[in-house]
């Protein structure tokens, strides 16, 4: 069971980025329940997506307590936290668990999970897919419930025309986690 | 894994539609509903099925156009969000007497919160109102599944039942099964009977008697009943049920389902009883009293309104809203539930941390936005004017300081009336009043109020802001796009043609791109409204949504330079609020982020230092 948060600015692609991991978890056979936020928020404001992936399926025999009821995330409990903007991690960080990892897109910080995803997705000239760096440079750590072959097979189905620039962010993010596993991480 | 999708809620529920055999659904788009609509758009196409479907101009001719449907014997449904229950409620509340033939859904959408609405009441009141059934759907799954339950409910008592979900569930996805649909080809038969479909008073004394005869069978529907969601407390030989007091948790809706992973967590799961009210009304009345019979403490969580609470008539052993145990305002999040369960049953306080107390991002029209520029030049037209607003994007032309109420669908216009006559009627001068309207909202409730306004001889500027979409809940059509959701042509509605009949002498298109022209015409438009034989002054604000797929947004592009003349005053990120404009710390030049800029050069005009330049780009 994994719960994680995708957090950003209107505009950014979190339900994209959600969308993506649920339909790479439901591939996987697991079940998900998602909340996202629609309507006024989506003009610029913070959204955020709560995601939980649980291994058991709904079709009964399963018990109440290895699978999720509610769709939302409560703060303190989420393993994973995406912060396609820095902004993000600052309103959003209360929801991850003492020892769970926040994955930050930000041009002006440094860390271990931090990357100026906004930088990399311009130099491949497709500005907007920033959010597709983060997740490769998330992905790319190992502590997903999927790796990252799993999701690039998902992006094959759902990027349509953009897939050869969606694949092309993924494995730049991903590269960036690549060269970052050897450094020792400070707590 | 072929036939399992993961649905958003609202998803689920026109699968749930079509599953069952639904002939028409109409709806007005409103968050959290308007997927609903569009994906049975969507499912249509896709499957070549014969439901009819409409973007109905508003809440109360969508429920009377499925209300008809119903009547030839044929499944309907009509959807929207709470606040447009309030608009559908003459129909709903008299259709509660007719009664119906084919089952007929009334799916009302409420936003605890709230997060996109003007209240966070609670549907499941306007039911007890009306007198009709209403189911509370606790997860996306659940509700596709009482889709089905409420057409039978419908079906077997000839009544309108309706279906409670709140954003969570709306909002939510989760993965399930999908099943082929069946297209029912049933033939609308139209069965006269004047006593119920055009009764008079006499015979409407009849129908409420029989309404509650119907609601009275309802209500000892056991198959509807609360039931009990854990069995482990009251299996035999459970060492908590003779212990000292007797305690239980009544819920419903999503707040149930956070209770459900709260409970198992807390360890109260084997400990207390926890019911599920999946029909909140009528309340089954032995649930009511075999629950006031058996425990000594009730413990009621339920979002918005304490609707379970209040028919639960025993309130020293009720707790809930009343006695202050749960909140009276703001959404339940599971967190919150947390405290209340831990309260109620005396566990030790969580220790999780409280959220940061730092303002997140408020939403902002987009860059580019032709509202943001028609807003600019209102301020500049009128500067020491009222500005009555309304409801949609242009909302937000409050960060803007240029709307002054926001209050329902439509009242910018009858506001705009009302504080003319206010001042006429002191024999003061009135100042400038300038009310602004989207398209989709003036043709949803503005042409009734336009109309009085000039009947009263109200004298005010009223610009709509004409973006040829209703922007905000996802780009559904407008009567002005001149074809159906079939694709077919139809007559295609004329704003200024509107306007012109409701009485309007004056009435000026502008575009909001061009500052200086729409700067000119507001002015003169407000010379018109206080002129001798002058009267309420329209300006249409013309340029299509920018985020509009359907059309093809082509403008002159525009490169924007910031030249040696910005002295970082932030005058046009304080009064113009562009998005693509980033302050840059104080006297610090602006800067333009190229990847929002829109290119659409407006706020060239709005620098009052000329710093902003603008060339024409590739």
């Amino acid at each position: 069971m994994q719960q994680i948060i995708v957090s950003g600015i209107g505009g950014q692609g979190v339900l994209f980025v959600t969308r993506l991991l649920a339909e790479t978890a439901l591939d996987r056979g697991y079940s998900v329940f998602i909340s996202e936020t629609h309507g006024m928020a989506q003009r610029g404001g913070n959204v955020i997506s709560h995601l939980k992936v649980s291994r058991c399926e709904a079709h009964g025999g399963c018990p109440p307590e290895s699978t999720f009821h509610s769709p939302l995330i409560r703060p303190g409990r989420a393993d994973i936290l995406l912060a396609l903007h820095p902004d993000a991690y600052r309103v959003h960080g209360y929801y991850l668990k003492p020892d769970g990892i926040a994955y930050v897109n930000s041009p002006s910080e440094n860390g271990p999970f931090i990357l100026d995803a906004g930088k990399i997705a311009e130099e491949l000239g497709t500005p907007v897919a920033s959010n597709l760096v983060l997740l490769g440079f998330a992905i790319g750590f190992d502590e997903f419930f999927c790796s990252r072959s799993d999701v690039e097979k998902v992006l094959a189905k759902f990027a349509g025309s953009r897939l050869e620039l969606s694949l092309k962010a993924f494995r730049a993010g991903c590269a960036g986690s690549g060269t970052r596993k050897h450094v020792p991480l400070s707590p | 894994m072929s036939d399992r999708k993961i649905l958003l809620g609202n998803e689920a529920i026109a699968h749930g539609l079509l599953e069952s055999g639904c002939t028409m659904a109409t709806s007005y788009p409103g968050t959290p509903a308007s997927e609903v609509l569009s994906t049975l758009v969507q499912l249509k196409n896709a499957c070549g099925l014969s439901i009819h479907l409409e973007w109905s101009i508003n809440e109360k001719v969508a429920y009377e156009v499925a209300l008809a449907n119903s009547y030839m014997g044929r499944r309907s449904a009509v959807v929207m969000k709470q606040v447009g229950l309030n608009v559908a409620t003459d129909p709903l509340m008299s259709s509660a007497y007719t009664g119906v033939r084919g089952g007929f859904v009334v799916v009302s959408a409420d936003d605890p919160g709230p997060h996109s609405s003007q209240t966070e009441q609670d549907s499941r009141f306007t039911a007890m109102m009306a007198k009709i059934p209403v189911l509370d759907p606790a997860s996306p799954r659940e509700i596709r599944e009482l889709v089905r339950v409420a057409f039978e409910l419908s079906e077997q008592h000839e009544i309108p039942v309706m279906l409670r979900p709140t954003t969570r569930v709306c909002h939510a996805r989760q993965d399930m099964e999908v099943f082929p649909f069946a297209d029912r080809k049933l033939f609308p038969l139209f069965e006269k009977n004047p006593a119920r479909w055009a009764a008079t008073p006499k015979f409407r004394l009849v129908l409420h008697r029989q309404l509650n005869e119907k609601l009275s069978r309802i209500e000892q529907d056991s198959t509807l009943a609360p039931r009990l969601v854990n069995d482990a407390p009251l299996r035999a030989g459970n060492p908590s049920r003779s212990r000292g007091e007797k305690t239980c948790v009544v819920s419903s809706g999503v707040a149930l389902s956070h209770i459900k992973e709260l409970m198992i967590e807390l360890g109260l799961w084997d400990r207390v009883p926890l019911f599920q009210v999946m029909m909140p009304f009528p309340l089954s009345r032995s649930f009511i009293e075999s629950t006031l019979s058996n425990y000594d403490r009730i413990l009621v969580i339920e979002e918005t309104y304490p609707v379970i609470e209040l028919q639960l008539r025993l309130q020293a052993k009720v707790f809930g809203r009343l006695t202050g145990t749960v909140p009276s305002a703001g959404e339940l999040l599971p967190e919150g539930i947390e405290d209340i369960l831990r309260g109620f049953f005396l566990l030790p306080e969580s220790d999780r941390s409280a959220p940061p107390d730092i303002p997140g991002r408020r939403p902002t029209l987009c860059a580019g936005c032709p509202h943001r520029a028609a807003f600019f030049a209102i301020k500049k037209a009128f500067p020491k004017g009222i500005y009555p607003g309304d409801i949609g994007c242009y909302t937000l032309g409050l960060n803007l300081g240029a709307v002054d109420t926001v209050l329902c669908m439509g009242a910018s216009i009858s506001h705009a009336a009302g504080f003319y006559h206010a001042f006429k009627a002191s024999r003061e001068d009135f100042p400038p009043i300038c009310a602004t309207i989207g398209d989709s909202t003036f043709f949803h409730s503005g042409v009734t109020a336009l109309m009085n306004a000039v009947v009263q001889g109200a004298r005010f500027v009223l610009v709509i802001l004409d973006n040829g979409t209703t922007a905000m809940t996802g780009h559904q059509p407008t009567p002005a796009r001149g074809r159906n959701l079939d694709g077919e042509t139809v007559p295609s509605l004329s704003i200024e043609e509107i306007v012109k009949a409701c009485g309007v002498r004056s009435v000026v298109e502008a575009d909001p791109y061009d500052t200086e022209r729409l700067l000119q015409t507001l002015r003169e438009a407000g010379d018109h409204a206080r002129s001798e034989d002058g009267g309420i002054s329209v300006v249409i604000s013309r340029r299509p949504c920018l985020m509009d797929r359907n059309r093809a947004g082509s403008w002159p592009k525009f490169e924007i330079r910031v030249n040696e003349k910005c002295r970082g005053c932030d005058f046009c990120i304080k009064q113009f609020e562009c998005p693509a404009l980033q302050a840059q710390g104080e006297k610090e030049p602006v800067r333009i982020d190229r990847n929002l800029c829109s290119g659409c050069g407006v706020c060239v005009s709005v620098c009052p230092h000329g710093a902003l330049e603008a060339a024409l780009s590739g």
